[in-house]
């Protein structure tokens, strides 16, 4: 103490009034402070070095690439860089064909790639890339590139001769339009708009749109399977809390069993329960209830999809409901019927008010899981019980369209996070209780 | 302030028994009448039966037989929320999402109170436990002294004319709880509302009660007044119960009036006061408080001299506790004021006690 005040007396400032408090081997406070620091930090680091190594290489990373797919664009610029420059002078807006001097360096370029090396070659990629635009570009692509050594000028004819689709100012367009390294094409598509002759940007033909649909599908699918998991479970979780804990465990082990099952049995077993044959639809048959030629369609649809879920994704409502609900004593509503209240007012007014952190707990995961749900809509969805997420798996797999499913991933990632951010702006995440 | 009879009682307990399982009473055949404007207080261990008594009172358990009645009415068969009764919980039970004012607001919501009157009485009744500030706040945000007031508020801001009150002041710390009590006993006293109170600290039950019912076993063991359950008490649990105690077993050699004589374990006769005894030949417990006891006396002015032995003392300030060998009981215990002239013991030392025989209650055996 008296050092420090000695220091304080020279005016040397607080910062080397700090510096000269020592410990009692004399090395300055501040410098031993930080060396304890420094070892409890590193230690920290070291409990979540192995999650965050895990993390960052099999979620973050892969989240990450998915994205830059959905804005990556480097077929055409790579592939025909002259052609590119060439067509800088032309006007996409005018209907016509470029001039002579753009389709004597789409030959230059063509013939480049074909100089390389049959794995360096570009004009695979360069082919499906402007197919995902223009149907038909594929095979105009492949079959141009193979002849064009070949060609003598007019180059113009050649490639009218040798494909129709290069005489259609669409495909110049498109050309021009996607020749930067990054495009927004993907997205346009995702929400269900396209590119007009101008260049600017417009809703699709009633016909032709999706998305946007499958999005407020799939919202909608989710929130009912949130309220059916909310009005389920929320009678049994109270029941539960009422319990001892002996029958309280054993209630629970019948409503976790459902997570002790594969996946793919339950689904299954709900095939068998719902279809027209089944056992349901057989039951109502045999009682009279329903004639034979009206048995109920409950599977390959969207009541299919929502009866699935909402069994799968029950215990996600159940656990933390419960555990809210087992934390509120039960003095409250004795006290809330001890003031006057009837018991109605006092569940409504006391009770449930204390329940929300666990209904936004239960809400936000059954929510957020439901929006992104894959195998159940696949197996047992059909047509109208399909969600967003069956077209990104489409596109994965049968389109190979990898972009268009990047961006609708993107979008989906990006409502989830906008819907948790509402979440949390109207409840507070901290007030969430998952158990 | 004591009911007369039965038919004078605001709140009667009458042959009320319960039993949880069906096979153990709780509550054994309780009888007790409690006037208007009195504050009696439950006291007894944990298990007593006690907590019972209030809840079937509030209606949160229900009497297995018998009747409870609130102003000369049966009220088995009406809900908790009917009975218009006011309660302060152990736990106090604020609701968390609700402010302090809100809080105070729900019973008269449910009432149907016209908004500026609930206003008024809110702001009455945050006054009254010195809590005006503190309308806007959380439950969470008060300390326990606090959230006690708030509770405290609440049971009687919509003026019931019976307030419960469950070991309200078990949470708080001994300097609060002592102040918490004389606040209590206070705003009964303005107020005028009949308060059954349950704890099974007896200080606070003898600090703040008009009357006491001990409770033990699922029975009443003595109703009475504080200064008459400390200094008569009529049975040995009582005795041993309220207050500090000594206790000398024995047997009844004869029985002369209202007084006896004990032959003890030791061989050493007694002389006491025949309260609670069967008759010549009987076992009997007899209960002496030590600060009845007297150091160096004589048998002109004490009917009972001992020679005892120092085992221990131990200073706490005002007295000084001494525990004694004394007629083969060497828990027995006495305090010597810590006055000018206060003659300074020692371990070991022999010193004669004695005591007089209307001090010293000869009781059941236990």
């Amino acid at each position: 103490m008296a050092q420090a005040d000695a220091s304080m007396d020279l005016d040397t400032g607080r910062e080397t009034s700090l510096e000269r408090m020592v410990t009692a081997d004399g090395i300055p406070l501040k410098r031993s402070l930080k060396r304890a620091e420094r070892r409890r930090k590193l230690f920290a680091l070291g409990l979540v070095a192995p999650l965050l190594a895990f993390l960052l290489t099999v979620f973050i990373f892969p989240i990450g690439q998915m994205m830059w797919r959905s804005v990556d664009n480097p077929q055409i610029i790579n592939t025909l860089p002259r052609t590119v420059e060439a067509l800088e002078a032309w006007d996409p807006g005018a209907d016509e064909l470029p001039p002579e001097e753009v389709f004597a360096a789409l030959q230059a370029d063509f013939a480049a790639d074909q100089e390389l090396p049959r794995r360096q070659q570009g004009t695979g990629s360069l082919g499906v890339r402007l197919n995902y635009e223009v149907s038909g570009a594929r095979s105009a692509v492949s079959r141009t590139a193979r002849q064009v050594d070949g060609f003598a000028v007019p180059y113009k004819d050649e490639f009218l001769d040798a494909h129709r689709l290069w005489g259609q100012p669409e495909i110049w367009r498109v050309i021009k339009r996607e020749s930067r390294p990054l495009t927004a094409s993907y997205y346009v598509q995702a929400l269900d708009r396209e590119y007009a002759p101008d260049g600017s940007i417009q809703l699709r033909d009633e016909g032709q749109r999706t998305y946007i649909s499958l999005f407020l599908r799939t919202f909608a699918l989710s929130a009912t399977i949130l309220g059916l998991t909310f009005l389920l479970g929320f009678p049994i979780s109270y029941y539960m809390s009422t319990l001892p804990m002996r029958q309280a465990n054993l209630l629970m082990i019948f409503v976790l069993l459902p997570f002790w099952t594969s996946l793919l049995v339950r689904t299954s077993a709900w095939i068998v329960l719902l279809q027209q044959q089944g056992v349901i639809n057989s039951t109502l048959v045999g009682l009279g209830i329903i004639g034979d030629d009206s048995r109920l369609s409950m599977v390959y649809n969207m009541t299919g999809t929502i009866v699935a879920m909402t069994h799968i994704l029950l215990p996600f409502m159940v656990l933390p409901l419960y555990s809210v609900m087992r934390g509120i004593p039960p003095s409250y509503m004795r006290a809330a019927k001890g003031l006057g209240a009837r018991p109605w007012t006092a569940f409504r007014r006391v009770y449930f008010p204390q329940t929300l952190p666990g209904i936004g707990a239960g809400g936000v995961l059954v929510f957020i899981i439901s929006i992104g749900y894959y195998i159940t809509p696949a197996l047992v969805g059909g047509q109208s019980g399909r969600m967003i997420s069956n077209e990104i798996a489409r596109h994965m797999q049968s389109s190979l369209n990898w972009g268009l499913a990047a961006a609708l991933g993107t979008l989906l990632l990006v409502s989830v996070m906008i819907l948790y951010w509402v979440y949390n702006r109207l409840v507070g995440a901290d007030s969430l209780k998952l158990g | 302030m004591a009911p007369k009879d039965h038919n004078d009682a605001f709140v009667a307990f009458d042959r009320v028994q319960k039993t949880y399982d069906g096979e153990q009473l709780v509550v054994k055949d309780l009888n007790l009448d409690i006037g208007k404007g009195e504050f009696l207080t439950m006291l007894g261990p944990s298990g007593s039966g006690k907590t019972t008594c209030l809840m079937m009172l509030a209606g949160f358990e229900t009497a297995t037989f018998g009747d409870i009645l609130l102003d000369g009415k049966p009220i088995n068969n009406i809900p908790p929320h009917k009975r218009g009764i006011g309660m302060v919980f152990q736990n106090y039970a604020l609701f968390p999402h609700m402010t302090v004012a809100e809080n105070l607001s729900f019973p008269l919501e449910v009432r149907d109170i016209a908004k500026a009157e609930r206003e008024k009485k809110i702001a009455r009744a945050l006054d009254m436990v010195q809590m005006g500030e503190f309308g806007n706040r959380r439950p969470a945000q008060l300390s326990g002294g606090q959230m006690q007031r708030v509770a405290l508020a609440r049971a009687l801001v919509f003026e019931p004319e019976l307030v419960l009150m469950d070991e309200p002041l078990g949470a708080l710390d001994k300097n609060l709880r002592e102040r918490m009590q004389f606040e209590i006993k206070h705003i009964h006293e303005t107020l005028g509302v009949t308060v059954v109170y349950v704890t099974h600290d007896q200080s606070e039950a003898l600090t703040m009660s008009n009357r006491i019912a001990v409770f033990d076993d699922g029975r009443i063991q003595q109703l009475a007044t504080p200064d008459e359950l400390y200094e008569k008490p009529e049975n040995a649990f009582v005795a041993a119960f309220i207050g500090e105690n000594n206790t000398l077993r024995g047997k009844i050699e004869s029985v002369d009036g209202q007084f006896c004589r004990l032959r003890l374990h030791d061989g050493s006769l007694v002389m006491a006061l025949a309260v609670n005894i069967e008759g010549v030949g009987a076992d009997s417990t007899l209960s002496l408080r030590p600060e009845r006891v007297y150091l160096d006396v004589s048998t002109d002015t004490h009917d009972n001299v001992f020679e005892g032995d120092v085992k221990e003392l131990i200073y706490l300030g005002d007295h000084i506790r001494v525990r004694m060998d004394v007629c083969g009981n060497d828990e027995f215990v006495l305090k010597m004021p810590n006055d000018s002239h206060a003659r300074r013991l020692k371990v070991g030392e022999r010193v004669n006690v004695g005591w007089v025989k209307e001090d010293c209650r000869a009781l059941d055996p236990s």
